[in-house]
């Protein structure tokens, strides 16, 4: 049986975070209340039926001509809380194109669209719980959170788990860059090992020689397996 | 190992989690139950909707209250016509709709069982966790006895019921801060 323990304290953002302006008439003020795990938390989406596409994986093959820009891999595995791959996973993973610009109408940022990239595709973990992406390295992008704010390069990325308990909704950013230290997205999770996790590491083993360099990001969702020692959340 | 952090979806996902209007109808042609509307508003703090930005995504038994996963000990008899998830994006006026069956009671712990409910999440640029909630259905005998909204301080239960309306359609309006903020579970 698969067990939910609570969330350790400062792994995840609160909803009210002042520097993310959005959160301040979106953040509930009451507090949430502690549900108990029923079938209905403890069931969730399955997605084995649905078809995923031969290159659904890879976003620079859905047009004919390729999109613009650093062609990167990035790979990595699904796991649970002990480590262990979480197989049949749907990773969904959206981005900005490499000008810093999302195929999206309210974008109005004034960089190019790129008309051979869309910048979406899925894919399922394997029995190992690995997945793997052939994108585009997306471009950091302007908003007006604050003066002169700019979003770190990112991926995001969405995961649908064994369970309701285990949707997770996140986003993955690129090592080294000057913007993560400023912001207010990323910043918004207190621990910074749990910030630093979210930042993909360059791994020369993704790497594909004369092709594209690699990133590796592995994900970690809710989930152990329970022990004679351990009860389940009440 | 600890969970990976939530980050918010932003405002610009809707070309990567929504461009399949199919996952508005969890109910196909020939799902058994009576056959409704679940009809979603999404306002913030100040009261105004969330134009396009907001997400909702739907869980939901089928109308003898079984999931269709190998945690239910029923799922091998799930009913095949409905797929018990759904996901749309809110529209300009911060609404979307969704076609359904009501669902049936569920076991709850400790024998109990649970009043008919729709488990929904809600995601949105300046979220960054998603927010869980559920759905019950104002009038129906089995929320007196529900044992989750028995957790509910009883004023804001009210917060978690749909409004019957016309066409078999049930209105659900979430409310993320301020007066009638709906209620929010930790799961």
């Amino acid at each position: 049986m698969i067990i939910y323990p609570p969330v350790p304290p400062g792994s995840q953002p609160p909803y009210l975070h002042t520097p993310y302006g959005s959160t301040h008439h979106r953040a509930p003020r009451q507090p949430l209340i502690t549900l108990p795990h029923t079938l209905s938390e403890r069931t969730g989406p399955v997605y084995g039926h649905n078809p995923i596409g031969e290159t659904d994986n890879d976003l620079t093959r859905h047009f004919p001509e390729a999109p613009q820009g650093e062609r990167i891999i990035v790979a990595g595995r699904v796991l649970d809380e002990d480590g262990r791959g979480v197989p049949g996973a749907l990773v969904e993973l959206w981005q900005a194109n490499a000008a810093g610009r999302y195929r999206h109408a309210r974008d109005n940022h004034p960089a190019p669209l790129d008309p051979n990239f869309l910048g979406a595709g899925r894919a399922v973990t394997d029995d190992e719980g690995g997945y793997r992406f052939t994108t585009i390295k997306p471009g950091a992008y302007p908003w007006r959170n604050h003066p002169n704010a700019w979003r770190p390069a990112h991926l995001h990325f969405s995961l649908f788990g064994p369970a309701l308990v285990t949707r997770l909704v996140t986003q993955m950013y690129f090592p080294n860059d000057p913007l993560i230290p400023l912001d207010p997205v990323l910043g918004g999770i207190p621990d910074a090992a749990a910030r630093e996790r979210l930042v993909s590491s360059f791994d020369l083993a993704i790497t594909q020689p004369e092709w594209a360099l690699g990133y590796r990001f592995d994900i970690v969702l809710r989930g152990r397996r329970a022990t004679p020692f351990e009860e389940p959340r009440p | 190992m600890t969970p990976s952090g939530s980050q918010t979806v932003g405002p610009f996902f809707n070309f990567g989690l929504t461009a399949n209007a199919a996952l508005g109808t969890l109910a196909g042609p020939g799902a058994r139950g009576k056959r409704i509307r679940l009809r979603f508003r999404v306002f913030d703090g100040t009261g105004a909707p969330s134009p396009g930005d907001a997400m909702i995504e739907l869980w939901q038994a089928d109308a003898e209250g079984r999931y269709p996963h190998a945690e239910d000990p029923q799922g091998a008899q799930a009913d095949p016509h409905f797929q018990g998830f759904g996901r749309l994006e809110t529209s300009p006026e911060g609404v979307c709709e969704f076609e359904t069956v009501k669902p049936g009671r569920v076991p709850g712990p400790g024998g109990t069982s649970q009043a008919p409910h729709v488990n929904v999440i809600v995601f949105a640029r300046g979220l960054l966790r998603h927010l869980h909630t559920r759905l019950y259905f104002a009038g129906d005998a089995a929320n007196e006895h529900d044992p989750v909204l028995n957790l509910v301080p009883a004023a804001r239960r009210a917060t978690l019921l749909a409004a019957p309306g016309e066409d078999n359609v049930w209105q659900f309006d979430i409310r993320l801060q301020g007066g009638h903020e709906t209620v929010f579970f930790d799961l």
